[in-house]
């Protein structure tokens, strides 16, 4: 039988635990240098939606899901799926900085024979939930993962991360009624709302706002916070682990291309890799 | 046929899921507020904890099915055949084809025999869409004891499957003792003139057009190709090797079906004439079941004619 996991409770053989602000901080620098040098080296890819994310991501890995490195698929795990798939550079570091994949694997991304595909690919990357890049699908998948916890009796829980011009998807909508009216509180999205999309600032190419208003009225609890403020990031998810009876959404408010200070609002940057040049003062500013 | 032997492949789907949810508690159906028409109601009533109705939002079902299933589930998930191939594409290409996910997409009232709802409830692209996806397995059942063992034999073969049942009542083809096996095509009658290559509906129709054939001195073979893949290319080569002609009949567009399948297996392995009964490039109207099999030339007569007209450019 296995073994069952309340929330709350310490799984043993952890994954990778950053306990201090500062190193939590120092990951999100690292993080944030992988992205650029492997962007450059890829000469192609999305950094913009990677540096954004890059906070979320270090607070989930680094201290909310439970997972175990010698067993990614032991069933207990927490689920995490990046619906924002084309962010797939941020999570591949993070997957490196806690030990599934090599740093010096990090510099394939998008190159042949790569386990490291442009877009993630449950296929090819260990330690990856399902394959994501076109937009929209990732919530729904969420909510699979968690009534099969609720049928199986299982305490894992399933945190899904979107970007804010993926919520222009129907699909979307679709899984948020569905969520809600399955009362999953096991379920936890959290929107990356950087507030650019590939044509430009939401508002100008298909309004979202009032977002949060949308989500509250399908029925989710929501939690707006910095999305870059690990305190704040840290309280949305223990906030959420404490709701009963309906879904979590975190909207996430961000900064597209965060950390380097050309590339910030830049919604050139949305799809377009640093050059070699632009890499290295990136490099410089994260040194 | 006796009417009473008469069964919807969707009532043999219906009854056949509450079996099989009876003997694994891992099987979970999901429909998108088609329940009663689908025939997942049976399991609904049965099993409401293991049963998720999505609502009219088959994006989303497809999603969820797989995120079920990539938690241990046998995934089914049903609707109609046109929203659950075209309208859900690239969900079921995201998240079930390429992830190779156990989910099964069960889909009822394929085809033009839906009837009288007319051209947006006629799925005639659905084989072909279900087809193009790498590594999905695609069943067209003939009957509703075909539909029950192809159901059990899904269940049990992990992988995505898409199987295409019906609206209408269609009476029992295959014989006493019958034994699906996924991907063998069955032989429902020897013969050494040309052999017709149906599935579905028109297994039936094959078999009526045979018989009149006989009467005229054809000796006509008939394949049940329930599996349009992974197509038993051996059935077909054989078929083509030994009869010298070959007839195809799907209730489905000309093109990306059972027809163009066998087409290729046969001019990749054994060239011979090949004849299609198929939907021409057009979409059906309202009408009967049966007025619209007639006026899109899926019937017997038209088998007839086909195999008439293969036979006939047959190097002699």
């Amino acid at each position: 039988m296995s073994e069952k996991i309340g929330p709350g409770e310490t799984a043993p053989a952890e994954g990778r635990r950053l306990d201090s602000l500062l190193d939590l901080q120092a990951m999100a620098k690292t993080l944030r240098r992988h992205i650029i040098e492997m962007t450059a080296s890829a000469s192609s890819g999305h950094p913009g939606g990677s540096l954004s994310s890059v906070e979320i991501l270090t607070a989930l890995y680094f201290r909310v899901l439970r997972y175990r490195l010698q067993d990614l698929e032991w069933p207990d795990r927490d689920r995490f799926i990046l619906s924002k798939g084309h962010a797939a550079p941020l999570l591949y570091s993070v997957l490196a900085e806690v030990g599934v994949v090599s740093t010096e694997e990090l510099c394939t991304l998008r190159k042949i024979d790569s386990r490291l595909q442009g877009h993630p690919d449950v296929n090819c990357t260990p330690g990856l939930e399902t394959t994501s890049g076109s937009l929209g699908q990732g919530l729904s998948f969420g909510i699979g993962a968690a009534l099969a916890a609720r049928l199986d009796a299982r305490g894992y829980r399933v945190y899904v991360l979107l970007g804010d011009g993926e919520c222009d998807e129907g699909q979307v909508w679709e899984a948020a009624m569905a969520a809600a009216h399955f009362k999953l509180d096991n379920l936890v999205g959290i929107v990356d709302h950087n507030g650019l999309q590939i044509d430009g600032w939401n508002r100008d190419v298909m309004n979202l706002e009032p977002l949060a208003d949308k989500w509250r009225s399908f029925g989710w609890r929501v939690i707006e916070i910095d999305g870059h403020d690990f305190p704040q990031i840290l309280a949305a998810f223990e906030q959420a682990e404490k709701v009963k009876g309906q879904p979590s959404m975190i909207i996430a408010r961000t900064v597209k291309g965060k950390g380097v200070s050309f590339m910030e609002n830049q919604v050139d940057f949305h799809g377009k890799a640093p050059t070699r040049e632009e890499a290295e003062r990136a490099l410089k500013e994260l040194a | 046929m006796a009417p009473k032997e008469s069964v919807a492949t969707r009532e043999a789907y219906g009854r056949t899921l509450v079996t099989l949810g009876r003997e694994n508690p891992n099987i979970v159906v999901l429909d998108a507020d088609l329940s009663k028409s689908t025939m997942t109601i049976y399991f609904a009533r049965e099993f409401p904890q293991r049963f998720f109705d999505c609502g009219i939002a088959e994006q989303n079902m497809i999603g969820i099915a797989a995120g079920l299933a990539a938690s241990g589930k046998i995934a089914f998930a049903s609707t109609f055949a046109v929203f659950a191939t075209g309208r859900v594409f690239d969900q079921l290409r995201m998240a079930v084809s390429q992830p190779r996910l156990n989910v099964k997409v069960v889909a009822t009232h394929g085809g033009i025999s839906v009837g009288e709802d007319g051209l947006s409830h006629h799925a005639i692209e659905d084989v072909a869409l279900a087809c193009s996806l790498p590594g999905f397995n695609v069943i067209v059942p003939a009957d509703g004891e075909e539909t029950s063992q192809a159901i059990r034999a899904i269940a049990a073969t992990p992988g995505p499957f898409y199987v295409r049942l019906g609206r209408p009542k269609v009476p029992r083809v295959v014989p006493e003792g019958y034994r699906f096996e996924l991907g063998r095509a069955a032989l429902l009658r020897e013969g050494r003139d040309v052999t017709v290559i149906a599935n579905g509906m028109l297994v039936a129709a094959a078999m009526d057009a045979a018989d009149s054939l006989a009467k005229q001195g054809v000796d006509c073979r008939v394949l049940n190709m329930a599996t349009v893949k992974p197509l038993d290319v051996e059935a077909v080569t054989r078929a083509a090797a030994e009869t010298g002609a070959i007839v195809t009949a799907e209730e489905h567009l000309e093109h990306g079906g059972l027809g163009a399948r066998v087409a290729q297996a046969v001019v990749a392995h054994q060239p011979v004439p090949v004849s299609f009964v198929a939907i021409k490039d057009m979409y059906a109207r309202s009408g009967t079941p049966d007025e619209l099999l007639r006026r899109y030339g899926l019937t017997a007569a038209e088998i007839e004619k086909a195999v008439k007209a293969a036979i006939a450019r047959k190097k002699s």
